[in-house]
């Protein structure tokens, strides 16, 4: 593959850092990167990938856009209430750089269709806003070998950490189960501050970056906390869990499964 | 002094920066180490600045040189991938 004229002046700024160079901006335009949820995490993950070239990108949702949602989810606008998220996020990706193509994916995720979905991709990242569906994207890709770039937001607080499988810890080596419903917020409970995805969502971009371009030290065994009310951030060392039930030395979880709790939508 | 054949030239007048850099820098990329890169450029702040860049991206300037009232010629040896 040759860069065009185009490509060298859009992708100038990368060309010219001694990480990336035209070799870099390459492995971008190759690689595939899918995100499971196009929302408040999913849209700035996705905006800067597609700025970045990623070349193919997918992004799973089944929710169509709410006016609630665009305090927050700007890769949607006010014309497209009731539009799919998925083909909002598409339109606006494709339309910052054509170089991208942008494979919308209006499903539920479901222990049934996550391996097929996730198979054909280098990397996934997380932005969903739940947490049977954060387990499950979890299982499958340890299951499966795929790098997963997770992140969590709620109220001023977020979290981002990278699992590599095999050489690092899961998010199971975290938190073996779920959060019975009763511990998780209520809807009520469940505000986030319009630019907090923004953050956590830039900071997920950027470790898919890196894992592309083989870059820095990816966040393994590491999770990243943002106190956005204190502007602090602090990284906490998590350990691969030998015992864990589904990257351990001897995992109960060799299958998927879904998580049928009732927890309320909170539709982060 | 013993003359330096470039495995190959760019000509890159009419570029200003960064894609002066930008141009070099991608010509040396598909180039083997320890080969020679000339480059004729008109823009002069690049006359000095791509000569800085390719040192610090770590490959060795051979010479810097203007060969009439508006062009340079700089060379350049690839020393590392």
């Amino acid at each position: 593959m040759e860069l065009n004229d185009e490509q060298i002046h859009r992708y100038s700024r990368h060309i010219i850092l001694p990480e990336v160079g035209g070799k870099g901006q390459k492995k971008l335009l190759s690689a595939r990167v899918i995100l499971v949820g196009a929302g408040g995490l999913g849209c700035p993950v996705g905006y800067y990938l597609a700025a970045a070239g990623v070349g193919t990108i997918g992004i799973i949702d089944n929710d169509t856009i709410e006016l609630s949602n665009l305090q927050r989810q700007i890769a949607h606008n006010t014309e497209r209430v009731g539009m799919h998220k998925t083909d909002s996020a598409k339109k606006t990706f494709e339309a910052l750089n054509p170089d991208v193509n942008v494979i919308a994916i209006k499903e539920r995720i479901t222990k049934d269709n996550i391996l097929d979905f996730i198979k054909d991709y280098d990397i996934v990242v997380d932005g969903s806003d739940n947490f049977p569906t954060r387990y499950l994207v979890n299982d499958a890709c340890v299951l499966s070998g795929k790098p997963l770039v997770s992140g969590a937001i709620l109220r001023f607080e977020g979290q981002v950490t990278t699992i590599l499988p095999k050489e690092g810890h899961c998010y199971r080596c975290l938190f073996e189960e779920p959060p019975p419903p009763g511990l998780v917020p209520s809807c009520q409970e469940a505000g986030v501050l319009g630019a907090l995805p923004g953050v956590i969502g830039g900071l997920q971009a950027m470790e898919v970056l890196k894992l592309i371009l083989g870059k820095g030290e990816p966040l393994k065994n590491r999770l990243l906390i943002y106190d956005a009310l204190k502007t602090s951030f602090r990284k906490v060392k998590i350990p691969k869990n030998p015992a864990c039930p589904v990257c351990g030395e001897n995992p109960t979880i060799t299958e998927l499964h879904d998580y049928e709790a009732e927890y309320c939508q909170m539709r982060l | 002094m013993e003359e330096i054949k470039p495995d190959k030239t760019i000509n890159i007048k009419g570029l200003v920066c960064p894609y002066t850099f930008v141009k070099s820098k991608l010509a040396i990329e598909d180039m083997e180490v320890g080969e020679v890169l000339e480059i004729i450029l008109d823009y002069p702040e690049a006359s000095r600045s791509i000569p800085k860049s390719m040192e610090d991206h770590g490959h060795k300037v051979l010479k810097v040189e203007k060969i009439n009232d508006t062009d340079w010629v700089i060379v350049i040896r690839k020393e590392r991938e």
